[in-house]
């Protein structure tokens, strides 16, 4: 099995620049993480609060590779037909049946053709295994249950699936995998034991304007500086969701959309809903009165 | 919430930097860094190391920053351990002495054990309940489990250690092939396809059931004391028989211990559990306490569907508006939430104390659990916790 290379990346600074270049302001510990799960073809296991862009990493990290996003949205039930492969039974018996009014009766060639890698549906980690090269997102593996885990685990410890009818597919490269949990539950020991771990922060007041900046070029310095300031403080305050990146980027959009170029409380108050989405904490926020958000 | 720190704290003096020593020399350094991260209870295994060093060959080891990373993201395996790697990291380093870690147990841990049925356990001929004529075991199962003597109290660990109760059940997202229920599209098409494309019997599938998951909050603060034990091996008992099951305590500090109580035997788990607890005998935040599970655990999906097991006497020294808050939120997402009180079996016992009166409209259920057959009783009415409000 080959590894995956960057051409001219050669260390976590490189490859901060080039997902910087794609929109992705990483710091040094992520940086260091995503070059450490390149370099060394580990899984790369993201926790962190909701809304700090552990999805979006993947998807920069799709960009710098220049390869496509291979998603798996895991879920309660998650089985191996939706993660892995599955027959496409019904154009199977079709075959059969235009094979049967052809009047073909080589039983054998029926049989092999039945079972022809045309019929097979590639799903997700099959997908990532036969595009290479690729990068695979395992996203919120808490949903999934604990026995979908331990069978990727298998899959991710040798990057092959067997098919009984078919063979053995193997990757030629391994794709790039990030794996995403909320903590729900704990995900197991042994699956971790395999993936370089990282915890993704909130970003600092100078990272979260200049990620505001990046991602929205048309808001003014000064109202990306607002939003991300009253986001901080909105972190601080112990409400039910603070408000995570992704909500503070769909403010900035909000207030945007209402052509502000800073934050005043009116406009604040009417467009609260884009960063807070409890009732609960939007009237606390409001009775401490909106002012305080704003400088 | 202990926040994980974002890095190495601030600028140190400089490292003795690792690149110029013998490659032998700075493996033992390594190995020694993970023994001390061992020690301060982060689950550093010889595999990880190897992952620390295969990552250390991809970066500059002269970099401080580089050997921090490579460490940070091979050796931990959750939020919990990032402040512990951060100590002994600085320590390891840095040159500075990390703070002992490690408590000196203080859960009882009996050392003889009792002749179930035997002499010794009718400890107290005084007692008047001893007095009838139920046989020793069953005179045990309903006294109170604070006032105990030690051989009864072994007596009662092993009674516990034997508490089973299936666990409550959900229907599951799962499809289980099944005689009556919806058509399976899937397995009757293939079967179809087995016998050449004629029709086959049709095949059906329902929904599969799953055993709800359990939470129990178990609050260890003084005036929780003589029944901290005996909850912590009711918690025990759960753990090792529902594999869906959390168990935290709560007094001034939020500690999950689910993973130090999966151990096999009862006494070794309790004292791995006296070990990790910081707050043995404190006093009771509950409200603070409360938010801080639901905020960390709770609400990402720990309590949603869950059934939750408060275990308190409900002695608040925080705000009781803030309790019962909590306890509201707590119980939109409980599928439901069950108040264990020691104190409800006196006589004449009412919930007065600010706290308990305040989390009382947002409970299901308020049992008492001091005694084993009391916590029969609790896990009897956690079994069929399907029932109600389904």
């Amino acid at each position: 099995m080959q590894r995956l290379k960057i051409p001219g990346v050669d260390g976590p600074d490189d490859l901060a620049a080039r997902l910087d270049s794609c929109g992705y302001l990483a710091d040094d510990g992520l940086a260091t993480a995503a070059y450490l799960a390149v370099r060394m073809g580990r899984p790369l296991f993201l926790e962190g609060e909701a809304g700090v862009g552990k999805t979006a990493l993947a998807q920069a990290l799709a960009q710098v590779l220049d390869a496509p996003l291979i998603r798996l949205q895991c879920y309660e039930g998650l089985d191996a037909a939706q993660a892995l492969y599955d027959w496409d039974f019904p154009r199977q018996l079709l075959h059969l049946r235009a094979a049967e009014a052809a009047g073909v009766h080589d039983v054998e060639a029926i049989e092999r053709d039945l079972y022809d890698r045309r019929f097979l549906v590639a799903r997700p980690l099959l997908q990532a295994l036969e595009t290479s090269p690729s990068v695979l997102l395992v996203d919120e593996i808490d949903r999934a249950d604990d026995e979908f885990e331990a069978f990727l685990l298998e899959v991710l410890s040798d990057f092959t699936i067997s098919v009984p009818e078919l063979g053995t597919v193997r990757a030629t490269t391994p794709p790039l995998v990030v794996l995403t949990s909320n903590r729900t539950r704990e995900v197991h020991d042994a699956l971790k034991r395999r993936c370089l771990y990282h915890w993704l922060e909130h970003p600092g007041f100078d990272r979260e304007v200049a990620i505001i900046r990046r991602r929205l070029p048309e808001a003014s310095e000064k109202l990306a500086a607002d939003v991300a300031r009253a986001a901080q403080a909105l972190r601080g305050q112990g409400l039910l969701k603070p408000p995570g990146v992704a909500e503070s980027l769909d403010w900035a959009e909000a207030l945007l959309a209402l052509g502000a170029d800073e934050l005043d409380p009116d406009r604040a108050a009417r467009t609260l809903g884009a960063v807070l989405k409890y009732r609960e904490d939007q009237e606390r926020v409001r009775a401490a009165g909106l002012q305080v958000l704003v400088p | 919430m202990s926040s994980p720190t974002a890095g190495p704290t601030a600028p140190r003096a400089p490292l003795a930097p690792l690149a110029p020593t013998a490659p032998t020399a700075l493996l033992a350094r390594l190995v020694g860094f993970a023994r001390a991260l061992r020690a301060a209870g982060v689950d550093a295994g010889p595999d990880r190391v190897q992952a620390m060093v295969a990552a250390l060959a991809e970066l500059d080891l002269a970099r401080e920053h580089d050997v921090y990373w490579a460490g940070r993201l091979t050796l931990c395996a959750g939020p919990d351990d990032l402040p512990r790697y951060d100590r002994v990291f600085a320590g390891w380093f840095g040159g500075e002495r990390p703070d002992p870690l490690r408590r000196v147990p203080v859960v009882r841990i009996p050392r003889e054990v009792a002749v179930p049925g035997g002499d010794d356990a009718r400890a107290d001929p005084g007692d008047p309940s001893t007095a009838a004529t139920a046989s020793p075991q069953e005179v045990l199962r309903h006294r109170d489990v604070s006032a105990l003597n030690a051989a009864e109290r072994a007596e009662l660990n092993r009674l516990l250690a034997l508490l089973a109760a299936p666990a409550p059940l959900r229907s599951s997202r799962r499809l289980r092939p099944d005689a009556r229920g919806p058509l399976d599209p899937r397995r009757t098409v293939r079967e179809m396809l087995e016998r050449g494309g004629e029709p086959a019997r049709l095949r059906r599938h329902r929904r599969s059931q799953r055993s709800r998951r359990m939470v129990l909050l178990l609050d260890v603060s003084g005036s929780m004391a003589p029944y901290a034990d005996t909850l912590l091996r009711f918690a025990h008992a759960c753990v090792r028989q529902r594999p869906r099951t959390e168990v935290f305590t709560v007094g001034t500090r939020l500690t999950r211990i689910t993973r130090e109580l999966a151990a096999r035997d009862a006494d070794a788990a309790l004292a791995a559990v006296s070990a990790t607890v910081p707050d043995w005998s404190g006093g009771t935040r509950l409200g603070g306490e409360l938010k801080a599970f639901l905020d960390r655990y709770g609400q990402r999906g720990t309590a949603r569907g869950a059934v939750v097991v408060l275990a308190s006497d409900g002695w608040e020294r925080g705000d009781p508006a803030l309790l019962a808050e909590q306890m509201a939120r707590l119980h939109r997402l409980a599928h439901r939430v069950v108040w264990v009180n020691p104190h409800k079996a006196r006589e004449g016992y009412r919930p007065l104390t600010a706290g308990m009166a305040a989390a009382l409209p947002h409970v299901d259920d308020f049992v008492s659990g001091h005694s084993l057959a009391a916590l029969e009783r609790l896990t009897a009415l956690v079994s069929q916790g399907g029932v109600r409000r389904a």
